[in-house]
């Protein structure tokens, strides 16, 4: 069982009912005609492949079908947050660098939805109600 | 009131209808074991009038507890019945919201909400030859589920009012509890032969009541 919070659901959902979509907070150039071909290729073809933190694209296919975003782990698979569109994370790449810098090592049981982890423990670390 | 072209798909004339499960033929699959102590009871409630209602919670809601007397559900995943139990609105999404009552009623239900949405922005479907109702009772009915579907459908997850879009045998069907022993499927057309074959067979050890 592996499980997704669908932050317009409001509650852990079942893998099979969502689809990856890419990646998130991708911005279309403002006035394409002026924009250059290489600004234009940047956004229509490239996409980042970050070890580490990245935030993502889903939609609940199967439930209410939004599309929302995921920041996850590339190595561990642990998704750290789930957000709304619109909305912006709360853990990036930089937030966790200043966190281990200051020695406060975030583990990936610590509250974080992990694979299997319990529904108590991600709904503190969502401080929602589950 | 907006210029949105309405008709009744209802025919005024008696037309032979056939339901989405019409072609499985349930009642003749399930010979012997059909009785009265059997485990699971299968009810298709047959031509049903379902509206998909899109828009504002704020502007459908004033629009609902107008026409049907019922408040929109808020509330994620909420399923909301009239004093009768015969119309019921579910949450599908934040901007959505599954309309079903009695058949016949809802093309005068379309043009009420459609009257009292005035200029807002909105969207009302009729859905009703899309999908069917299947209801599932008896001591049994949730055991089928539990094996049928990947949602929990536990009472302590699964509370009577309760209601989610989901995978139902590999198929997008909804689920909800309006009663205590009373479980529903809302499936789409397409799927309807296959799930009704898939409930029999799923039901066949606790001992299956196909009622018309
Ligand atoms: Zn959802």
């Amino acid at each position: 069982m592996f499980n997704i919070y669908c932050p317009y659901c409001e509650e852990h959902r079942e893998e099979e009912e969502f689809h990856p979509k890419g990646q998130a907070h991708i911005q279309r150039p403002t006035d394409p005609d002026a924009c250059s071909d290489k600004a234009w290729g940047d956004y229509l073809f490239f996409r980042d492949n970050p070890r580490g933190i990245h935030h993502e694209l889903w939609v609940h296919a199967v439930g209410c079908r939004k599309f929302f975003n995921i920041t996850r782990h590339t190595v561990s698979y642990a998704i750290l947050e789930t957000y709304k569109m619109g909305e912006q994370p709360t853990i990036t790449a930089e937030s966790l660098a200043s966190e281990e810098k200051q020695g406060d090592v975030q583990v990936a049981d610590g509250g974080l939805q992990t694979v299997g982890a319990s529904d108590n423990s991600v709904s503190e670390s969502k401080g929602a109600k589950v | 009131m907006s210029k949105v072209a309405v008709f009744d798909t209802r025919p005024e004339q008696a037309v032979r209808a056939e339901s989405p499960l019409a072609i499985t033929r349930l009642a003749d699959r399930v010979a012997s074991n059909a009785s009265a102590e059997a485990g699971v009871t299968l009810r298709e409630k047959a031509f049903l009038g379902h509206l998909i209602l899109r828009g504002g919670a704020i502007a459908l809601d004033e629009a609902v507890r107008e026409v049907l007397g019922i408040s929109l559900p808020a509330k994620p995943s909420a399923l909301a019945h009239d004093e009768s139990g015969e119309r019921s609105i579910q949450w599908l999404s934040p901007d959505e919201w599954l309309v079903i009552v009695p058949g016949g009623e809802e093309f005068e239900l379309e043009n009420r909400l459609r009257e009292q949405m005035g200029d807002a922005h909105f969207a009302i479907v009729n859905v009703g030859g899309g999908q069917t109702v299947i209801e599932l009772s008896g001591p049994y009915a949730r055991e089928v589920l539990m094996k049928s579907a990947i949602y929990d459908v536990h009472p302590s997850h699964f509370p009577v009012g309760k209601g989610v879009t989901t995978v139902f045998a590999k198929a997008t069907a909804i689920i909800r509890r309006p009663s205590e022993d009373r479980w529903e499927l809302v499936v789409r057309r397409s799927f309807a032969d296959y799930c009704g074959r898939w409930i029999i067979d799923a039901s066949e050890e606790y001992g299956l009541n196909v009622l018309d």
